[in-house]
This record gives C-alpha cells, sequence and structure tokens, in this order.
C-alpha cells in the first residue's frame, strides 16, 4: 500500500502526488466503506429493514398527501410507482449529502492519528448510502410487480441517469464535508438544505405542474432533470423537455464535483489542525 | 548506509485563535460578518491589511529543524511538553502540513500516534483488527495472513467476535498495539504509546519494539519516560521550544533533558519552622549520578543558619509514586557553623529499581524539628541495559513500585 520509493513533504506538496496516493489507499476505501456499513447496520435495532422501510413510509405519506388529498395528476401510473421512483434517488441525495457533512468532524480521531487521502472519508459516505440505494431499489421492483408495470427498453437508460446522481451526490458531499470541517456551524445548515431540498425537487409530484416558462429556472436544480429521468426510464414518464433538464442537471452536476474535489483538496492539507 | 528520514529547515507555524479579536474565525457566521467588515472598511477607504491580521497570533511549533536519520537508526525525541515533538512526529506522518521545509522519507513507513487508532467499540475484535490494519497501512492479504499471530499476541482468542466495548481497557490496548506491532514497516513512529496498559505487557511491547529494531529498521520514538529512551535509543533528539536544542548520544540527550527539567528536581527557599534555620535549596545532583542500578544517589543540600548548632539530624525518606515509602535515610552531623553551608548528601546503597521517586526530608536538633516536608523533589533514577536480567521483568513505568531490589539466597 505503500512505495519503498521515496516521500517528499513538502508545503503546498501533498497536491502533486495526490491521484497516485489516492490509488495507493484503495483498500483503505473499501475498508471504510465496509467499516461505515456495517456500524450502520449493527447501530438500527432493526438493521438492514431501515434502508427500506424509510423510503416506503416516506412514499405512502406523499401517496397519500399528494396522490390522494391533492389528487395531483399522475399521467395514469400508479401514484405509489410515481413517488418513489423519485424518493429513490433523492433519498440517496439527502442521506449520502447529510452523512458526508458529518463524516469529517466524526472521524476526528482518525484524522488527527494517521495520514490517508481524507478523500476517502466522504467518498465511503457516499457509498454507504449507495448501498442503502440499491436495496430501497427493491422496493420499486416489487411495487412494479404488484400494480403489473412493466418497464419499456427505456429502461436501459437507467445507468446513465444513475450515473449523473452519483457525480451530483459526490460532488455536494465533498462540498458540504469541506464546508462543514471549516466552518463548525455548517452542521447546522446541512438538515436545512435537506429539508427544503425535498420540496423544490419533484419528488411527490411531476415537474410538468411547474409552468412551462419556469421550467428552464426549476431545472437549474439538478434533482429535477435526475428525478425526471429516473420517472422517463423505468416508468416512461413525459414531462417534456426532459433532454434540457437533464443536461443541465449534468453539467451541473460535473461542475459541482470538479469544484468541491478543488475545495476539499484546498481544504484538506490544513484539516487536521481545523477539527 | 542511506538516510532513511531527512528533515531540512522544517518549520511549523499555527495560528492561534482569539475570542476577543475573532478574526481567525471557525464558524462560518464569523467569517461572513469579517468578510463584511473587511469589505465595508475597504469601502470607506480604511482598507488596511494590517488591521485584520492584528488579532491573529502566530505561534511557531517548530521552527527551522534539520536532522538526518540513516536506515537501521533507532532514535529517541524527547523535550518538555510542548517543545514540539509531537508536531514533529505528525509532520513526518504527514498529518500536519509542514509551513516551511522539506522532509525526504526513504521506505514504508508506520505511525504509532496512538493505540488501536479508527477502533470502535461497537464492531467486534475481528472486525477491528482488519480496519485498524488497513487504517495504519497493512493490504487485506498481510492482515489475513498475519491475523493469528495478532490475536495470539494480544491474548483475545476467546474474545474476537464480541465487541470491543465489551472489552477491558487492558485487552483493548493489547489488541491495539498488537496489530501494529505486526506491521512490518522499514520506519516505524512511536509516540509515548508504551504509557498504557499494565506492566507486563508493556513489558512484552518493549521487547517487540526492539525485534523489530533489530532487524534492521529504522524507528523514531517519543517519551517521556528517559529509561526507555536509554534502554531504547541510541541517538536522542532533544527539542526545546521548536527548535533541536541537542542531536546525540542519548545519554548526553537524555542528561541535558533532565537538566533544563531541573525544576521538578530542585527546591528553592524553603519554610522552615525556625527563623534562625533557613534552606536556601536542594537539589538531586544529576550531573553526579550515575546512570545505572544501584549507583549512589547524590544530592546537594544549602542551609543558611544564624547560629551554631550540635547533632543535626537529617532523615531522608525515599517514596514511590502511589505514596509508599520505600527507604528512609538517616545521618547525624555532629556540629554545623553558623553561616552558609552546602551539604553533600550521598546514598550509596539503595537498590532501588530505576523509576521516579520523591523525596522527603526532615530535619530535626535535640527533637525539636527545624524542617519537615513529603516530597520536596523529585528524582528519576535510569538505567540503560535493558538486557539486565536483574532489570528486565520490571523495566517501564509503575517499575518504581517494586521498590528496593536484592536477590534470595535459597537454600532446600
Amino acid at each position: 500500500m505503500f512505495a519503498a520509493k521515496t516521500i517528499v513533504i513538502e508545503p503546498g506538496r501533498s497536491v502533486r502526488h495526490y491521484w497516485r496516493d489516492l490509488w495507493r489507499y484503495r483498500e483503505l476505501f473499501y475498508f471504510m466503506a465496509w467499516r461505515d456499513l456495517l456500524l450502520r447496520y449493527k447501530r438500527m435495532t432493526i438493521g438492514f429493514a431501515w434502508a427500506i422501510l424509510r423510503p416506503l413510509l416516506t412514499m405512502l405519506v406523499f401517496t397519500l398527501v399528494f396522490g390522494k388529498l391533492a389528487k395531483l395528476p399522475s399521467g395514469g401510473i400508479p401514484y405509489a410507482i410515481l413517488v418513489y421512483a423519485g424518493l429513490l434517488p433523492w433519498q440517496f441525495f439527502a442521506t449520502a449529502f447529510a452523512d458526508a457533512g458529518n463524516s469529517l468532524t466524526n472521524k476526528e480521531t482518525i484524522i488527527t492519528k494517521i495520514y490517508f487521502p481524507r478523500l476517502i472519508i466522504p467518498a465511503s459516505a457516499v457509498i454507504v448510502s449507495f448501498v442503502d440505494f440499491l436495496a430501497a431499489s427493491s422496493i420499486l421492483v416489487g411495487l412494479m410487480v404488484w400494480y403489473g408495470f412493466l418497464p419499456d427498453g427505456r429502461i436501459f437508460a437507467l445507468p446513465l441517469f444513475v450515473f449523473i446522481l452519483f457525480v451530483l451526490t459526490l460532488g455536494a458531499g465533498l462540498w458540504i464535508s469541506a464546508l462543514s470541517a471549516k466552518y463548525k456551524d455548517f452542521r447546522y445548515v446541512i438538515p436545512f438544505i435537506v429539508q427544503i431540498g425535498l420540496y423544490l425537487s419533484p419528488v411527490g409530484f411531476k415537474s410538468t405542474l411547474v409552468p412551462e416558462m419556469w421550467r428552464m429556472v426549476y431545472a437549474l436544480n439538478p434533482m429535477v432533470g435526475i428525478i425526471e429521468g429516473f420517472r422517463w426510464s423505468i416508468l416512461g414518464a413525459e414531462s417534456g423537455g426532459l433532454e434540457t433538464s437533464v443536461a443541465i442537471s449534468a453539467a451541473l452536476s460535473l461542475l459541482l464535483l470538479l469544484t468541491g474535489m478543488a475545495y476539499f483538496r484546498r481544504m484538506e492539507s490544513s484539516l487536521a489542525e481545523l477539527l | 548506509m542511506t538516510v532513511a528520514i531527512s528533515v531540512k529547515g522544517l518549520s511549523k507555524k499555527f495560528r492561534l485563535k482569539h475570542q476577543a479579536g475573532g478574526a481567525a474565525y471557525t464558524t462560518f457566521r464569523d467569517g461572513l460578518t469579517d468578510s463584511v467588515k473587511r469589505l465595508g472598511l475597504r469601502l470607506i477607504g480604511h482598507a488596511s491589511r494590517s488591521s485584520a491580521s492584528v488579532t491573529d497570533e502566530e505561534f511557531w511549533a517548530l521552527r527551522d529543524v534539520s536532522f538526518d536519520i540513516q536506515q537501521g537508526e533507532k532514535v529517541g525525541v524527547i523535550g518538555r511538553n510542548g517543545a514540539g515533538k509531537s508536531t514533529l512526529l505528525k509532520l513526518i506522518s504527514r498529518i500536519f502540513e509542514p509551513t516551511s521545509g522539506r522532509i525526504q522519507i526513504q521506505g514504508r513507513v508506520a505511525s504509532l500516534l496512538e493505540v488501536g487508532t479508527g477502533f470502535h467499540p461497537e464492531l467486534t475484535g475481528r472486525e477491528n483488527i482488519f480496519f485498524n490494519g488497513a487504517i495504519l497501512g497493512m493490504t487485506r492479504a498481510e492482515i489475513t495472513r498475519r491475523f493469528d499471530e495478532i490475536v495470539a499476541f494480544a491474548e483475545v482468542e476467546k474474545f474476537l467476535d464480541t465487541p470491543v466495548k465489551y472489552f477491558s481497557s487492558g485487552m483493548y490496548v493489547r489488541l491495539g498495539f498488537a496489530v501494529a506491532a505486526h506491521l512490518e514497516p522499514e520506519i516505524l513512529i512511536v509516540d509515548e504509546i508504551l504509557a498504557v496498559g499494565d506492566a507486563r505487557f508493556q513489558n512484552k511491547c518493549l521487547g517487540k519494539l526492539q525485534d523489530i529494531g533489530r532487524s534492521g529498521r529504522t524507528v523514531m520514538f517519543v517519551s517521556h519516560n528517559m529509561s526507555s529512551i536509554l534502554q531504547f535509543t541510541n541517538r536522542t533528539i532533544l527539542l526545546q521550544a521548536g527548535q533541536v536544542l541537542l542531536d546525540g548520544n542519548s545519554e548526553i540527550g537524555v542528561r541535558e533533558y533532565l537538566r533544563i527539567n531541573e525544576d521538578a528536581a530542585k527546591a528553592s527557599n524553603l519554610e522552615t519552622r525556625v527563623p534562625w534555620f533557613k534552606i536556601n535549596s536542594l537539589i538531586f545532583d544529576q550531573k553526579n549520578t550515575e546512570i545505572g542500578f544501584n549507583k549512589p544517589l547524590r544530592l546537594k543540600l544549602d542551609v543558611r543558619l544564624e547560629r551554631g548548632l550540635d547533632n543535626v539530624v537529617l532523615m531522608m525518606g525515599i517514596v514511590n509514586s502511589i505514596g509508599a515509602r520505600i527507604i528512609t535515610a538517616k545521618t547525624s552531623i555532629p556540629n554545623l557553623a553558623s553561616g552558609e553551608h552546602t551539604i553533600n548528601l550521598e546514598i550509596p546503597e539503595h537498590r532501588l529499581i530505576p523509576g521516579c521517586y520523591f523525596v522527603s526530608l526532615t530535619i530535626s536538633v535535640r527533637q525539636e524539628v527545624l524542617f519537615a516536608k513529603d516530597q520536596v523533589i523529585l528524582i528519576e533514577l535510569l538505567v540503560d541495559n535493558i538486557d539486565d536480567p536483574l532489570l528486565m521483568p520490571h523495566v517501564e513505568r509503575g517499575k518504581d513500585r517494586l521498590g528496593s531490589y536484592c536477590s534470595i539466597r535459597a537454600s532446600w
């Protein structure tokens, strides 16, 4: 894992062999994710079921409120599936975002005692949430079987949307972890962002509900393109202007990831002193 | 010989945060208000760069430190608290980034700044071994290969699948050290880890460290325990206020350390019970006390008398760290003329196990106590030879409780 070669430590130098280091520490990355996963499912008394129960219960409430009470249009798709297809990517983003935000502070004792590329920590938090995401996906399959809803060839486009979602989540996770390590009060902002984000994203409703003239503006929320993409590929739900919102989403996600990495790396060298 | 660690002009500056000034903000709110304030000042035209940094006090934890460590060398790093020892290790371990200077390391490094880094109470012994090993730099294959050895060394076979929160603190430390001890790095950096655990295990650890040292590995070792430094290292770097005060032979380094730490081994202007008898100072005379087992212990007592005294009785007690008196020594001085005197005291046959002891002193004349005080000074007795079969089982902390050592003549 360590090179037998020479290591040179100089101010600002760490940046230079950063990617090499990251590659060298890939096993630690695996162990970190493994440990976080173990802990997550050990700590909760109901264990793995939690990953499934949470989105399931949220879906039931949303279906009741938006579908049955508010009677929002679903375009002929069972409202439960519609909500769940939106909830799935959102829940992944929200959990990963919150966990990444707290990840550095939670691992303070390790960070101040051992060197390794710190990027592993928020990235591992994202991976752990991704496992939850996969577990929660099984519910969607169950729902579709229940309603007898079969996806068509568009399902093959799903990995693309999952990829954009992952890029977005990692980017946002890097930003929030670096910011909350640097500014201690950022911790309190995280739940707020997650809560507001849920209502600003088309989770409980279709984005067609947003007036045509505001669609473009609405698409500036990168979750819009992703959620609509999920619905399009899984349920065949047409929302109009999908290409645009997905393109915006992809561009913003990439931007967030690149700037997130740059910011994280700049903060990283002084991380042990910040915590 | 190749250089394993080369340090050149290494400096590390920390910013001290001042509550009153608040320039070194740690909350976003402060950061924001501070930026706005500065922007406002600049707009008004009061822009001055210095005003913002006035409250930002700088502190150099290390300043222009340079040394080379050859492959296979065992180097001790000593110094008082705040001298920069930990900062140095953290810079070499890449936890902190240097402010200036350069470190070049040749070979695989393992830093052991803490026992059981990353241990989680909820995880089992087995799980923690794997994660701790990984974080210390072992690959999965390496951990799997050495797993049984680690478990045997830590003596926790029966508890492998128990969460470590149910471990005793001794078991916890043993497991932590066991993982680290099986790292097989080319360069090992150790910070004060022997300060924990029971005496028997501490010994096992020190033995393991010596094995590592003997196998040609480079070791950097920070300790406050001068005996460990002497037993384990042949070269010592003495830091003071972030700078290298001395770099050389461990015995010289340790002596110098004890000299600059004289405060503890010296007591001045002691309060006596009569106005005509004063004690200027009681000093542990380290310069004249040899390193080694049962070497004469020498102290200096400075007194001032306003009248001559006959039959001054001097009693000294040697007390260990848990307060048990181990030795009571006594002498009487037939007569002392009025004036100042330096009295040299020597206890030749104390047979004390190396370690730290307190000295108490009572001075009396014809049943009248002139002075009596417990724990007047602290003395540290050192040995330099771990292989001494007499001392082998008793090295490391806590050994002072063993007190005075002598052999038994057995017959049957």
